[in-house]
């Protein structure tokens, strides 16, 4: 096999005895089990990995883990393709197929690339400066950039996979498997404390699996982990979740992990989830999250074959792999002499090590030059050759301040450049935690400072960098943390730990070129949104001083890796411009995801049929099985219309609705919401939510009320029967049952505690049939024979009970289509069997079921509101023409202060109208503008909008109620209503239609 | 997400509670006698404090019980849980309460005219 030459031939933690096949952009390589994607690719020494976002400069891989700002994958093809990914975390399998991104037509030439010849034309800002105007051009221009300006692709389609969620609750929460992580579940696993110990990568142990130079108890350090994982994994209230990304951290240390299951085998596992959301709620937290290495601002520093020194490392010595053959070390301080002495160990050559300080005095130097190697000190890289993989570079002596070069350049040839600029301690979960950072002069970095929830930090998140006081500070807080969460017990004795002592940094934000920043070559600060220091510099200059606008005008930290590797970088060269300290310039917010996470896991099962509940009446079985067509209203399933063979929409309608005035209809009204009040102030308690009087309701009487708010505004209506003394059933809006609910429960408990009332939801408790129209009184009469069903005995808003079909029944003759009619309340169990009664008994009128259309139509003709439909929290009784439904007698109910201010009676408020248009046959569209002055286009001065429009078979004609202002005073007039490719010609009438003296209902 | 002891259920996360904004707003006895201004300070005017706030919460997905809580708006801290119709013990609730301006109002001063007049 030719592949694999970069492969190191005695390290790494990689399984060799299983060879791992995989593709990227088509062509196939070999890798091993244990691989990452960016491991895999060295070993097979491919370096180009990617397009730049803005500039479509080649990029490959600068980090080791999940702060890679360029090798960003597209993995996998079809619906299960997903965009974005870090080519560091993806681990590989049999049959991978990874592409690159942002690039046309190939990642070797790509067009867009003429975009870096360009630069001039994209400085910070462009969008903004570029596309301002005209505005109505933005559309065209951000279909342009939205293509040019790609990462990934979305799949076509929803996505296959399974996700599912998990519950957890812990009373110690470690984030991050390194020393620091695995030291402190150490000591709070030892307490007997419930314990998760979470890490995003696949392995234990962080930053101990890419050093070859210390050891723990004179062990390897590998060894100590082993043998802490074992340790761990014996304690039974230990939960270990590798892979798992605690992605947010949120009030009263509410956490929430990603887990990538099963991404890593490829296809899930049968009863396997792709992925996993935790959700853990934590007594204390230990963030042990480490640190992540700056890179350098230099000349362009974003050539493939430029990598954060500590990644390097981690290819050697994790991976067995040789990320170049000649390298070229480029520092500020002594770790990178780490990286160039686990390079010489595995092979490779050092060219190099290029230090910005003055003077160099360690023993890791020590070491270094005792092995020949040159090292430059008060040098800077400032040219790098090769576009596609770095070929060598051009180093120059730094002027007394650092800003720029003296003397001459020397050339020395390299295939890979190691930088490192220092560490920031990851405290982006401590940050999130809404924790305060300070400002830490000798790392010169942020570390944690005051927090503000139950956590602690950890280790190199804490800027405890050495390896013993990690080792330390994991234990001692481990234990603390289990202390405060009530369980007993002392850290154990700290491991004898040793490692290269190290000393202080130089820091040196930008490293200066040859000519002055910005005109040859580029400093990235930020590589993945494309964003150099001359960026930086001029939004300082244009006056972009605080932090939130820079980051917003430059875009730096705002891609996918939310400046992980930039941020601090960015803050101090513009605190250089500022000459503003660092720490006084601040930082920006850092928000959750930690790393970008897939929706689909925080949606986890809830998709397709388990979205949401959905809820059926008992008669949904007979409705299904006799072809009607349904609609959700709120969770329920109500049946819409029950078409006949060959019937259109229109034509089902307009039949159903004919039988209920003309002969006998029956409707499934069981969804309407159901509220049984009990207790001797019901009636008060009535009538202080109501806005009619309720203190002298008879029993077996109904009354129809209308509710505010407080604010006088319509909330709901319904019909309530006296059932007993002290004893009432409320209706409800189907939709607003449980706010109607929540409503009552609300006053009677904050406000009026001491009426006796209580309130039940009986809604699913009943099925309730309404047969309505001048033959249901025969059909009543057919079925039930222990109620008198004459107008006298059994008026409109009377209420009886009774027995129907053999079943215990409650009949309310109260109408909601102006039709003699009975709603028939029975045990929700006995809903099928009344129905299947009722339709046998109601043959010989042909009793015609229907459903919410008809229902809509027939109280339209008559001119009855629907709460929500005519109205929408902004329309008052008044507005809708219903005076007679409040009272004037009553001293006080809920709204009625409100309702009484002079604005709420204005003449030019919106009012509820009808409306007849030109052409009987044209139904207007609900939400169709009405306008007096008509003008050939928009903008028109708007009247108000139409809130129902049904065809009438009844009248014959359309009908339409309408909000409009001042429309009490219009009727009579003519108004329009334009619509996309015509202007409907309207005439405003009363909001009534059908039936206009109202005789029917009292048939 | 917040972590809410429910003094009847104990301690759920945020959301099985609704929202029922400030707590201790006095319906006023007679809002009759109030003009349209002093009827909206009960209606509309609420405190939007930063730092510790008297709010009203139900357990609607649970108990469906009202109560309320003493919580620090800038960071998110509860300081206490007490039923409906008590006032706060703790010594930030009871300063929050004292220090509204509402006790001052005419809506309030309406509401508590009212309820010593029965």
């Amino acid at each position: 096999m030719s592949g694999q030459s970069f492969r190191i031939r005695d390290k790494g933690r990689i399984d060799r005895s299983k060879p791992v096949r995989f593709t990227f952009d088509g062509k196939s390589y070999e890798g091993y089990e244990g691989d990452t994607l960016a491991s895999a690719l060295i070993a097979n020494g491919v370096h180009l990995i990617g397009r730049s976002f803005k500039y479509h400069r080649p990029r490959g891989i600068l980090a080791a883990g999940s702060e890679e700002p360029n090798a960003l994958i597209q993995l996998g093809g079809g619906n299960k393709s997903e965009p974005n990914l870090r080519a560091t975390q993806i681990e590989i399998f049999d049959g991978l197929e990874a592409a690159s991104q942002n690039r046309w037509p190939n990642l070797k030439f790509d067009v867009g690339a003429i975009n870096s010849v360009f630069h001039r034309l994209f400085p910070a800002g462009f969008y903004y400066k570029t596309f301002m105007w005209p505005a109505s051009l933005w559309l065209k221009y951000e279909h342009v950039i939205r293509h040019a300006a790609g990462l990934g692709k979305a799949p076509p389609d929803r996505d296959p996979d399974r996700y599912e969620k998990v519950h957890a609750h812990a009373d110690v929460l470690i984030v991050g498997g390194g020393p620091a992580g695995l030291a402190a579940a150490l000591a709070a696993g030892k307490t007997g404390a419930r314990v998760i110990l979470a890490d995003e990568t696949a392995d234990w142990g962080g930053s101990l699996l890419s050093e070859s130079d210390c050891e723990i108890d004179g062990k390897e350090p590998a060894r100590w982990v082993e043998e802490s994982v074992a340790e761990l994994e014996a304690m039974p209230e230990v939960t270990l979740v590798k892979r798992c990304t605690i992605t947010g951290y949120y009030d009263h240390n509410y956490l929430t992990g990603l887990e990538r299951v099963s991404d890593h085998l490829g296809a899930a596992p049968e009863h396997t989830p792709r992925q996993r959301l935790w959700k853990i709620r934590a007594k204390r937290v230990v963030l042990a999250t480490g640190a992540l290495e700056r890179p350098l601002v230099f000349t362009d520093n974003d050539r493939p074959g430029v990598m954060l020194s500590s990644a390097v490392r981690t290819y050697v010595n994790r991976y067995g792999v040789l990320p170049g053959r000649k390298a070229v070390i480029f520092t500020n301080n002594d770790d990178a002499y780490r990286t160039a002495l686990a390079l010489e160990e595995a092979h490779g050559r050092i060219a190099a090590i290029v230090d910005v300080r003055t003077s160099v005095t360690c023993p890791l130097a020590d070491a270094v030059r005792a092995k020949g190697i040159t090292v430059y000190e008060n040098h800077g890289i400032v040219s790098v050759q090769g576009s596609q993989k770095v070929s060598g570079v051009e180093v120059m002596q730094l002027d007394a301040d650092g800003t720029g070069v003296t003397g001459t350049a020397k050339s020395v040839n390299c295939d890979l450049i190691a930088m490192s600029g220092g560490w920031n301690p990851t405290v982006h979960l401590f940050s999130q935690s809404k924790g305060k950072l300070t400002w830490e002069p000798e790392m010169a970095a942020f570390i944690p400072g005051t927090a503000s929830q139950a956590l602690a930090s950890a280790g190199a998140c804490n800027g405890t960098m050495g390896l013993a006081d990690s080792l330390k500070e994991g234990l001692k807080l481990g234990a603390e943390a289990a202390r405060e969460a009530g369980h007993k017990g002392r850290a154990p004795a700290a491991p004898k730990a040793t490692e290269p002592a190290q000393g202080s940094l130089r820091p040196l934000w930008i490293a200066p070129g040859k000519a002055k920043l910005g005109r040859k070559g580029k400093h990235f600060v930020d590589f993945q949104n494309d964003v150099t220091a001359a960026d930086v510099q001029l939004a300082a200059r244009e006056g972009y001083r605080s932090v939130e606008h820079l980051k917003r005008y430059t875009t730096t930290g705002m891609g996918t890796d939310q400046g992980k590797t930039s941020n601090v970088n960015a803050l101090a060269i513009l605190s250089d411009v500022l000459a503003s300290d660092i720490p006084a310039v601040g930082t920006t917010t850092f928000r959750p995801p930690y790393t970008p996470a897939t929706i689909g896991a925080y949606t986890g099962r809830n998709v397709g049929k388990l979205f949401e509940p959905i809820r059926k009446t008992r008669i949904d079985e007979w409705a299904r099985a006799n072809g009607a067509k349904f609609e959700h209203v709120g969770q329920w399933m109500r049946a819409w219309y029950f078409p006949k063979q060959g019937e259109t929409f229109r034509q089902a309608i307009d039949r159903e609705v004919k039988a209920v005035r003309d002969g006998c209809g029956i409707l499934d009204a069981s969804t309407l919401g159901k509220i049984d009040i009990q207790g001797p102030d019901a009636a008060e308690f009535l009538n202080r939510i109501y806005t009619n009087a309720w203190l002298k309701l008879g029993v077996g009487r109904c009354r129809y009320g209308l509710m505010l708010k407080e604010d006088g505004m319509v909330m709901d209506d319904g019909v309530t029967t006296c059932i007993g003394e002290n004893h009432y059933h409320m209706t409800t809006t189907t939709g607003g049952a449980a706010n109607v609910l929540s409503w009552l429960e609300e006053w009677h408990q904050t406000e009026w505690p001491d009426l006796k009332v209580f309130f039940s939801s009986v809604t699913e408790q009943w099925s309730v049939v309404a047969i309505n129209g001048p033959k249901s009184r025969a059909v009543m009469q057919k079925l039930c024979t222990d109620v008198d069903f004459s107008a006298e005995a059994f008026p409109f808003m009377a209420m009886k009970d009774g027995t129907v079909a053999g079943i215990p029944a409650r009949l309310y003759r109260i109408s909601f289509t102006g039709e003699l009619s009975f709603e028939i309340n029975v045990p929700a169990r006995y809903g099928l069997a009344l129905w299947e009664a009722l339709m046998e008994a109601g043959k010989e009128y042909d009793i015609t079921p229907y459903g919410t259309e008809t229902m809509h139509v027939l109280r339209a003709e008559k001119g009855f509101i629907i709460v929500g439909q005519e109205t929408d929290g902004t329309v008052n009784p008044l507005d809708l023409g219903m005076d007679w439904i409040v009272s004037k007698k009553k001293p006080d109910f809920v709204g009625k202060r409100s309702l009484e201010r002079e604005s709420m009676a204005s003449p030019d408020r919106k009012q509820l109208v009808g409306l007849l248009t030109e052409d009987p046959q044209t139904v207007l569209p609900e939400g169709g503008h009405v306008v007096e002055k008509l003008k050939p286009q928009p903008p028109m001065e708007m009247l108000g909008h139409v809130t129902s429009s049904y065809y009438s078979p009844n009248c014959g004609r359309s009908i339409a109620m309408a909000l409009i202002k001042g429309g009490h005073a219009r009727h009579g007039q003519t108004l329009h209503v334009p619509l996309e490719d015509k202007v409907v010609k309207v005439t405003v009438t009363e909001p009534r239609f059908f039936d206009l003296e109202g005789e029917r209902i009292n048939g | 997400m917040l972590h809410i002891t429910c003094p009847w259920c104990g301690p759920r996360d945020d959301n099985e509670f609704h929202y029922g904004g400030e707590a201790h707003i006095l319906r006023p006895a007679t809002p009759e006698k109030l003009s349209d201004g002093e009827w909206a300070e009960y209606l509309f005017l609420r405190q939007n404090a930063k730092g510790p706030f008297l709010e009203r919460w139900s357990h609607s997905a649970g108990c469906r019980q009202w109560f309320n809580v003493v919580r620090n708006t800038a960071t998110d801290e509860i300081i206490e849980i007490y039923p409906m119709g008590a006032l706060p013990k703790s010594a930030e609730g009871i300063k929050a309460y004292e220090g509204n301006w509402r006790r001052q109002s005419a809506a309030e001063k309406n509401a508590k005219a009212g309820v010593s007049g029965t």
